[in-house]
């Protein structure tokens, strides 16, 4: 079926193939899901088209003699400080299509990166940086309301604890994988996050696609999701997991629902998410029974009440412009954890121009809902998590210094398993395996393989970071949560390190 | 014994398994050199079969109870004591074909240059066969037979 | 004497010597013996900060808050007179007796009130008690009252300190002539230099006075856990945050010693998983809940309060502690030395164990009389 050329829209990259390395063994022309490459056998050449290229990297890291490359097209605009050769692109595909321009994965506009401008402490002299391969390091987390204070009863010689805590999460490493629902991504790629969050010691989150039969074995290290959508919620749904997420927000999109293209609901999705085969899934823009503060209260304990108070009910909130009050809000409506998506966050789809344009920096969001709670004295009562673009221990370190209790990282997984990035995740054609349910597509992610790979990132972040622990002469994260004392801004403005409430190097 | 062992839910058809099993089997060694001027006078001994997305790779099985080693007229088809896979000896080979017909997943070929069969032999005692370090799924596995997998 | 340090200077660190001395009997003997101990161990500091504190002082005054107050100026003293006067009764008050010493040029104003809370306060405050209110008045007087610092308000004991060799603060406070059943006392070697006698150890509030070593590395956040219970801190000292921190567990949530030291000096998980199950899972609440209590970073504390003394090292024992008794005393200090100088055949010396707190407990009442 032919459609009209568009012929404005060019192509992004460029195929670059090295003759002398090309031996026409057609790896290439099987991999990619965009048939850019062909195969003449009349002439025994290979030949690549790249009009359909999104960049993904298959052909290139799969070719056996490295003779492909990808470049960004050659096609050069005359340089111009507002209109952009990005910006042109894109008003040419509005022209050709008068549709949204949708976009996967995060926000990719060159905003500060406010992680790069903190800088981490260390110990000399004064006091002593501890060695954490001949020390013990605690990375032991636990999630969830914790009361002001414990009663003891003192009972002859040993003490005994009468208050009974609220439940908890506990955490082998401050580091868990965030909410990427199944249908977003293929099945493989769920179970290999269930599978890798349980060897770890973590929790995965299982977004708003409800939960697969198959993922119900891990339910002690899930966390469900209660979107605005509903998919898949049921009363099994909430107690076959350890905690339940009610999503209001993710920091990709601030204020409007989840998508799923048509395309990517096959038969599995659609049994799990308990819709018809093929339509598009649009969760709506609000729960349309939360209008005001009271009704989430009221979620939230109606959630509660269904799993007999047994798990911690958390709330996840983009990060909009006045998060603290939204934040404490929440806290306040019963939220044991809070939860807060920052403008960097990914997803599978969104308006180009909702996701990068609405919505604020984690960092800043996160100082100041952790500062907001303490002066209201709640600060205990709810755990903070933070998520949205995270890309290295560094990045945690920081985050829990600022005074979060433990990260979500979703990007820095997908890319663990493999992503490289094309954000085309919409289009369900993931050379990876990944953001598609495309069974040709989706046998390219080994569970096996990816669970290895998760949990080898977990444990490299873990080492890193008991590493600059050490280097702060900290052996436990309880003593770096929160403790701005270690962190110095570096092309800060004034104002900005007040917000932050840090000081800057030098000082 | 240590057996490839193929998942067929993780093969992803791209045959990089054929091609370094060609290059394993070269003078030469080296792909690009290889492929440009030894490619006709081999076979792989591994073939992907594919059906929709349904594929695998297909090597001898090097059945321990080999209808091969049977068939074989001129007792050219033997089995390695130290490996227990099933070899062909070529200079005894008469290039009858028996082997080919009676193998009971079609694991033999008839040899490129020589009127011999061709099939899998475990890369010759390597430490991982070629096909197995090179499959970029883990759709095929190097396994002891004596473990359970 | 010095402006005390603002808010965004860089934290005080603590390298020092420390020595407690106490009979459990309740028997109080003069300062002679606690300054020879500190003497004993001059290396340690550099003569930039000395101090002390005993109990069992004021019998005559035994229940009046004895506040300790130092000024910049008249004026200063006026104001924070006038602070205190809103909320207490001043009893009797003067200046803190003192003998010239060549070492100190310069000294503040040191004067000294004995208080009790008026029945006004009493009523404006309903719900909080006594305590609590001297509490309050301490912490207004020190950051709202420019130049005035009230450096001890406990009952029948007082803290002396300043910015000179712990021996020549002793000497100057005529501490030979006071007797107390428990005296601690530190000697400093700080590196901001501030010169400011406030900043020198003991940190008194109320009953306690704590005298410390080490540097602690999770300051920021045990400040910012501290502001949430309305204790605020301003001195940029770690002495000052592990103070409030035994004031608000042991007195404010009255978790008995053993939970409060598991809370600041927790034992490791590792440990903890190998605990009998009720004991587990108090130390996984106390890990949880009092996580912003946790003391890291090296540290050797001792504190004195009205019931005794507790010496205290972190959880991985990175600063000395040596402890001693002999008869009804037990002595505690970062070196054997300071103890044999002054006990030369202790009955038994050993080492403090990291996050196991040593204990001097009075058996009874302290005992009115002066001890031979």
């Amino acid at each position: 079926m032919s459609q009209l050329r568009k012929w404005l829209v060019e192509p992004d990259f460029i195929v670059v193939r090295d003759p002398e390395r090309c031996i026409q063994c057609q790896v290439c022309v099987r991999q990619c899901a965009n048939d850019v490459h062909e195969y003449d056998s009349d002439e025994d050449v290979v030949l690549s088209d790249s009009s359909d290229c999104v960049g993904c990297h298959r052909c290139a890291t799969l070719c056996p003699t490295n003779a492909v490359s990808i470049k960004r097209a050659e096609l050069e605009f005359r340089p111009h400080g507002n209109w952009e050769a990005a910006v042109l692109r894109n008003l040419y595909r509005q022209a050709e299509t008068g549709g949204v321009l949708l976009a996967g994965m995060g926000n990719d506009q060159p905003a500060p990166v406010y992680w790069d401008r903190l800088l981490l402490n260390a110990s000399q002299v004064t006091n002593p940086s501890i060695d954490p391969l001949r020390e013990p390091m605690e990375l032991v987390t636990y999630l969830g309301r914790k009361p002001d204070m414990l009663e003891i009863e003192a009972r002859g010689v040993s003490p005994r604890l009468t208050t009974t805590l609220a439940p908890q999460l506990e955490l082998r490493v401050p580091v868990m994988f965030s909410a990427m629902s199944y249908g977003s991504i293929s099945y493989h790629a769920s179970i290999a996050l269930a599978r890798a969050a349980a060897a770890a010691g973590t929790f995965a989150n299982s977004g708003e696609g409800g939960l697969h039969e198959g993922l119900r074995e891990y339910g002690d290290h899930m966390i469900v999701q209660v979107a605005s959508g509903r998919f898949g919620v049921d009363v099994d749904y909430l107690n076959v997991a350890a905690a339940v997420e009610i999503k209001i927000g993710q920091g990709a999109k601030p204020g409007i629902g989840g998508h799923l293209p048509g395309e990517k609901v096959d038969a599995g999705v659609s049994a799990t998410r308990m819709i018809p085969e093929g339509t598009d899934a649009l969760s709506p823009a609000p729960h349309h029974d939360i209008y005001s503060i009271e009704d989430l209260r009221q979620l939230v304990f109606a959630i509660k009440e269904a799993t007999g108070y047994a798990k911690p009910v958390a709330v996840k909130i983009a990060a909009v412009h006045n998060i603290s009050a939204i934040a404490s809000g929440a806290v306040r409506a019963g939220a044991d954890i809070v939860v807060i998506d920052g403008f960097r966050g990914g997803t599978g789809a969104a308006p180009m121009m909702i996701r990068n344009n609405v919505g604020l920096p984690i960092e800043f969001a996160l100082a100041a809902v952790d500062s907001r709670l303490r002066e209201e004295g709640i600060r205990n009562q709810a755990s903070l998590v933070v998520a949205g673009g995270f890309r290295s221990s560094a990045d945690v370190v920081k985050a829990i210094a600022l005074g979060a209790d433990a990260v979500y990282i979703a990007t820095a997984a997908l890319v663990a398993m493999g992503c490289h990035l094309c954000q085309k995740c919409y289009t369900g054609k993931c050379n990876w395996g990944i953001a598609t349910q495309d069974p040709y597509l989706t046998k390219r992610l080994n569970p096996n393989i990816a669970t290895r790979r998760l949990v080898n990132l977990l444990n490299a972040w873990a080492h890193e970071i008991t590493e600059m622990m050490g280097g702060m002469g900290i052996n436990a994260v309880e003593s770096l949560r929160g403790n701005r004392e270690h962190l110095r801004g570096v092309g800060l403005t004034d104002r900005e390190l007040r917000i932050l409430e840090i000081k800057a190097a030098g000082e | 014994m240590k057996r490839i062992v193929i998942h067929e839910e993780f093969c992803i058809g791209c045959r990089l398994c054929e091609i370094h099993c060609l290059v394993q089997r070269s003078k030469s060694k080296k792909i690009i050199k290889a492929f440009r001027f030894e490619k006709d006078q081999i076979v792989p001994g591994v073939q992907v079969e594919q059906s929709g997305y349904v594929s695998f790779a297909l090597q001898c099985r090097h059945c321990d109870e080999a209808p091969c080693i049977e068939a074989c007229l001129s007792g050219a088809m033997y089995r390695d004591p130290e490996t227990g896979a099933v070899l062909c000896d070529t200079d005894r080979c008469v290039g009858c074909w028996m082997c080919i017909m009676v193998c009971p997943v079609g694991a033999i070929q008839r040899g490129a240059e020589k009127r011999v069969a061709s099939k899998c032999d475990l890369c010759m005692g390597e430490e991982v066969p070629a096909c197995v370090a090179n499959c970029p799924n883990e759709a095929i596995v190097f396994v002891d037979d004596n473990d359970d997998e | 004497m010095n402006q005390r340090p603002g808010p965004m200077r860089q934290k005080d660190i603590s390298s020092c010597a420390i020595v407690g001395v106490m009979s459990e009997a309740g028997r109080r003997f003069d300062g002679t013996a606690i300054m020879r101990a500190i003497a004993i161990m001059r290396d340690r500091s550099n003569g930039l900060g000395g101090g002390f504190a005993a109990y069992g002082i004021y019998p005559e005054h035994r229940d009046h808050y004895a506040f300790h107050i130092m000024c910049e100026s008249i004026d200063a003293q006026r104001n924070a007179e006038q602070l205190v006067s809103r909320r207490c009764t001043v009893h009797h008050d003067e200046p803190i007796p003192i003998r010239q010493v060549e070492a100190f040029h310069t000294r503040p104003l040191l004067h000294r009130y004995f208080v009790s809370v008026t029945a006004e306060a009493r009523e404006r405050n309903y719900g909080l008690s006594d305590d609590d209110i001297i509490v309050r008045v301490v912490m207004d007087v020190n950051a709202s009252v420019d130049g005035a610092f009230v450096f001890s308000s406990g009952r029948n004991m007082g803290v002396f300190k300043g910015v000179g060799y712990p021996e020549e603060i002793g000497e100057f406070f005529r501490l030979d002539e006071y007797e107390a059943y428990t005296w601690i006392a530190h000697g400093r070697f700080p590196t901001n230099t501030t010169g400011w006698w406030g900043g020198a150890h003991p940190f008194g509030l109320l009953d306690w006075a704590v005298v410390h070593n080490g540097e602690i590395s999770s300051y920021g956040i045990n400040r910012r856990y501290l502001a949430n219970f309305g204790y605020h801190c301003t001195l940029q000292t770690d002495t000052e945050v592990i103070t409030y921190l035994f004031d608000l567990l042991m007195r404010k949530h009255n978790l008995p010693l053993e939970v409060a030291c598991m809370a600041m000096a927790p034992p490791f998980w590792s440990q903890i998983d190998r605990m009998p199950a009720d004991r587990q899972r108090l130390a996984r609440a106390v890990r949880s809940v009092y996580g912003g209590a946790l003391l890291n970073g090296p540290f050797s504390v001792v504190v004195g309060r009205a019931r005794g003394m507790i010496g205290f090292n972190d959880r991985i024992k990175l600063r000395p502690m040596v402890a001693a008794r002999r008869d009804d005393v037990l002595y505690i200090a970062s070196e054997e030395a300071a103890i044999r100088e002054i006990c030369p055949e202790p009955t038994e010396l050993w080492h403090a164990e990291g996050g196991v707190p040593i204990v001097g407990e009075l058996r009874d009442e302290p005992v009115a009389e002066v001890a031979g």
